[in-house]
């Protein structure tokens, strides 16, 4: 397995092509200005990529790893692409566009250090997880986003895959029922549902609660103030306010440290809630998919009794023409012959397209399925760390707290 | 009519006036130089024997000097011979009013007292009654505050169960802290506080404020009369100095930890909500059902000793914050005195060495509170250590259960 920069353990899959071959991460943040598509001056952040094979360490030489700049917007289109190209695939997110779920103290903004700094872990581990996807690391694609700087967006664009990303998302947010909805999809799609509403409140509430605690710490920074001047005063308890002030300014200070680690817990807890959002995805393409079988099946259908009204002459099925064949006469044998050639090339098509529609979803039904089992197991594996992470962290303020304590405990009894 | 005992003051003129008995109606005639001894008379039929705690006109005020000292000294010994205690409220309706009466009892063998143990019952009121009978009597000496005659502002009732028990605390501190205190205890006013029976404490306050109260307001308005800056005794205006600034500094830390609960509290609030999601993420959960709800459980245990840590710091460190405001508050007021230092310097003594004693208890007082909210801190932090090792223990034991090795 392989330790990632802050959050904590990702599982990665022995045998996993591209991350057996290099190393990856992203090493760096910096702000540039440029000029942006309307011509105006803009800032942005890029952040380096750097890669390096993986037996350069073992070789005893160290080279400088390859690496590149890239921007979030770039990280964006890949995934995008990710996406269009492989819709069975739960495609690992991002870190988030904009800061939500911040408590006060947290800056919004996206030029902030620090949220600069947790998007650049955040990246990295968006791309660890890509290399170490079984689908996903091989892709051509993802391959030259690590390692060709220059004309990367238009090889991406070359693909094509924009147009089919515009047409899927046309279908997907179209209203479609699907007659018969596969049952497992249908439970994945509702945990996903569940997932994403109650991570999103738990974050919500721990953001408030950090605030507060954030309150309950520095407010005993005044302690430390009025014990020394307190201090001041005195002739016996002077010495002993005075340390114990220090001490509860030591304890009020500590607050920044422990929020800051519980802010990594909470980018855990966050890529999970984009995840599901992934997770929604896969079912609903499911969804389409199987909506455009069922759509080709019935399709196939009508026509076949079309073709069997026009054989036996009887009318089962309304239609405009038969209408209007009995309202002004019967067809003649050879319109009716044309009909039924056009019938059996039309049921001819249709059958292929219910065949590869058929396939199609099969397959989407196989691959997807295999993906959301790993996608369930990493999952699990990942969350039960966070929350083993989070009870260390826990435990690690306590112990903070007990030795604060104990030593203002000491100064007091010197008073 | 009763006074109360123990107000000797040592004369340091050569000159003195001695005080009639009865000074109803007649103003105390003294010439600005002239020093003004003043000491209280016990008129009273029922003059218990003389004790060495109970000073009477015929001990001369320098032994009385001594013997004060001696006291002090005597009070960190296990010669502890009062025991007070206050509990037990209890309600009572009239057609008039609801209030509440709190039983005193009292554990002595002083022989002043007729029996080694007594019951009463009393209301704030008399309590009250007692404080400024003391304040009257010893204009100089320090007495330990009251809680507030009024609800203070957030309570909704008076008779709340919370508001009744710190004040119950509160007026068992104040008793004690009299019973301590080297004259305050000898005072005949304390005595019958402790022991009459209502009937007998009505007709006893209704005795009128007495010739001591005179005294006091006596010696305020000559105190008031006089005055300028003499040759004021330097420790008397660091005194007045200190009162100011400790006040100034006891009044911040009252406020500060009142902000610290405010604080505590909203953050208990947010804390609160963070269990039952958890719980509620579990219901959607397999393999993670398990770990989620005992997270639950951790963050729901956390939840309950953080009340429990915001209730100590409510009933223990608040009340003793509060007290010693009050205290500095008395402090300050006394300054009117200080004008007339030179004028009454039979004060200086008895003042410097009750300063001095008071100083001690405050400093005993605060320091065993501070270390008490210290190890109610320390012990919080151990309870919800704990709470999270038996976690991880259990995310241990399943890791190995399962036969995977927990890379944590």
């Amino acid at each position: 397995g392989q330790f990632l920069g802050g959050l904590g353990f990702v599982m990665v899959e022995k045998g996993t092509s591209l991350l057996k071959m290099m190393e990856i991460s992203v090493a760096e943040a910096e702000k540039r200005t440029g000029k942006n598509a309307v011509n105006m001056q803009e800032t942005y952040t890029v952040y380096l990529i750097e890669t390096r094979p993986v037996d350069a360490a073992s070789e005893g030489t160290n080279p400088v790893p390859d690496s590149l700049w890239r921007r979030y917007s770039e990280f964006e289109l890949l995934r995008n692409y990710l996406l269009v190209t492989y819709p069975f695939s739960v495609v690992p997110p991002l870190p988030e566009k904009r800061a939500e779920f911040v408590w006060h103290k947290l800056s919004a903004d996206n030029m902030d250090p620090d949220f600069v700094e947790r998007r650049r872990v955040g990246l990295e581990n968006f791309l660890l997880r890509v290399a170490s996807h079984p689908d996903l690391s091989s892709d051509k694609i993802f391959y030259s986003f690590l390692t060709e700087e220059n004309g990367w967006k238009e090889t991406v664009f070359e693909t094509g895959f924009q147009a089919k990303a515009d047409s899927r998302l046309k279908a997907l947010n179209a209203t479609f029922r699907v007659k018969n909805p596969d049952k497992r999809f249908a439970e994945m799609k509702h945990y996903g549902d569940e997932l994403q509403s109650v991570i999103s409140q738990l974050l919500r509430v721990r953001a408030r609660a950090a605030d507060r605690l954030y309150g309950v710490y520095k407010v005993h920074g005044n302690y430390g103030r009025v014990f020394s001047e307190w201090s001041a005063i005195e002739k016996e308890m002077g010495d002993g306010l005075q340390s114990a002030g220090h001490h509860m300014d030591a304890y009020a200070a500590s607050v920044d440290d422990i929020l800051e680690e519980e802010e990594h817990y909470a980018d855990q807890l966050k890529e999970y809630l984009f995840y599901a959002d992934a997770l929604r995805a896969v079912c609903r393409k499911h969804e389409l998919t199987q909506y455009e079988l069922e759509m080709a099946a019935q399709d196939l259908t009508s026509k076949k009794q079309q073709r069997e009204e026009l054989a036996t002459g009887t009318i089962r099925t309304f239609s405009l023409k038969g209408m209007t064949s009995k309202l002004f006469g019967q067809e003649t044998p050879e319109q009716r012959e044309a009909k039924l050639k056009m019938l059996e090339t039309q049921i001819e098509e249709g059958e292929e397209l219910v065949k590869e529609r058929n396939a199609e979803c099969e397959e989407f039904v196989k691959s997807a399925w295999v993906d959301i089992e790993r996608f369930k197991e990493q999952k699990d594996h990942d969350l039960r760390e966070a929350l083993i992470s989070y009870a260390i962290m826990q435990i690690s303020m306590c112990k903070k707290g007990i030795q604060v304590w104990n030593n203002a405990k000491e100064c007091f009894s010197k008073m | 009519m009763s006074a109360s005992v123990v107000d000797n003051t040592v004369s340091s003129g050569n000159s003195s006036v001695a005080i009639p008995t009865d000074i109803s109606g007649q103003i105390l005639d003294l010439d600005e130089d002239d020093e003004l001894e003043v000491f209280s008379k016990d008129t009273s039929t029922t003059q218990t024997d003389g004790s060495s705690f109970n000073a009477s006109m015929q001990t001369s005020p320098a032994s009385m000097i001594n013997q004060y000292k001696f006291e002090e000294e005597e009070e960190d010994a296990d010669t502890k011979d009062i025991f007070v205690t206050v509990d037990n409220p209890e309600s009572h309706v009239t057609a008039i009013e609801t209030y509440i009466t709190y039983r005193v009892e009292t554990k002595t063998t002083r022989s002043e007292f007729d029996s080694s143990e007594f019951e009463v019952r009393r209301r704030y009121q008399d309590f009250l009654w007692l404080k400024g009978r003391l304040e009257e009597a010893h204009p100089t000496l320090i007495v330990h505050p009251l809680p507030e005659k009024f609800v203070m502002k957030g309570m909704v009732e008076r008779f709340n169960e919370d508001f009744i028990e710190t004040r119950r605390r509160a007026l068992h501190k104040f008793l004690n802290k009299i019973a301590e205190h080297p004259i305050f205890s000898s005072s005949e006013d304390f005595k019958i506080f402790l022991t009459a029976g209502s009937g007998e404490l009505t007709s006893h306050k209704k005795q009128g404020p007495g010739f001591l109260s005179r005294m006091g307001e006596t010696v305020k308005a000559v105190a008031a009369a006089v005055r300028g800056v003499r040759n004021r005794p330097q420790e008397f205006t660091d005194m007045q100095e200190y009162a100011e600034a400790f006040s100034q500094k006891i009044s911040s830390l009252d406020k500060v930890t009142q902000r610290i609960v405010r604080e505590q509290k909203e953050y208990l609030e947010e804390l609160k909500e963070c269990g039952p999601t958890y719980a509620l993420w579990s219901q959607s959960e397999q393999e993670l059902a398990e770990p989620l709800k005992n997270v639950a459980g951790c963050v729901d245990n956390c939840c309950k000793e953080t009340e429990e840590q915001v209730k100590h710091l409510n009933d223990h460190l608040i009340p003793v914050l509060h007290e010693y405001v009050l205290c500095a508050d008395t402090l300050k007021m006394r300054d009117e005195l200080d004008k007339a230092e030179d004028r009454l310097e039979w004060a200086n003594n008895a003042l410097k060495t009750d300063w001095t004693r008071w100083q001690k208890v405050m400093r005993t007082d605060l320091r065993s509170a501070f270390i008490d909210t210290a190890e109610r801190n320390v012990s919080y932090y151990e309870k919800c250590l704990a709470v999270w090792e038996s976690f991880l223990q259990s995310q241990r034991t399943d890791a190995e259960g399962n036969g995977n090795v927990d890379s944590s």
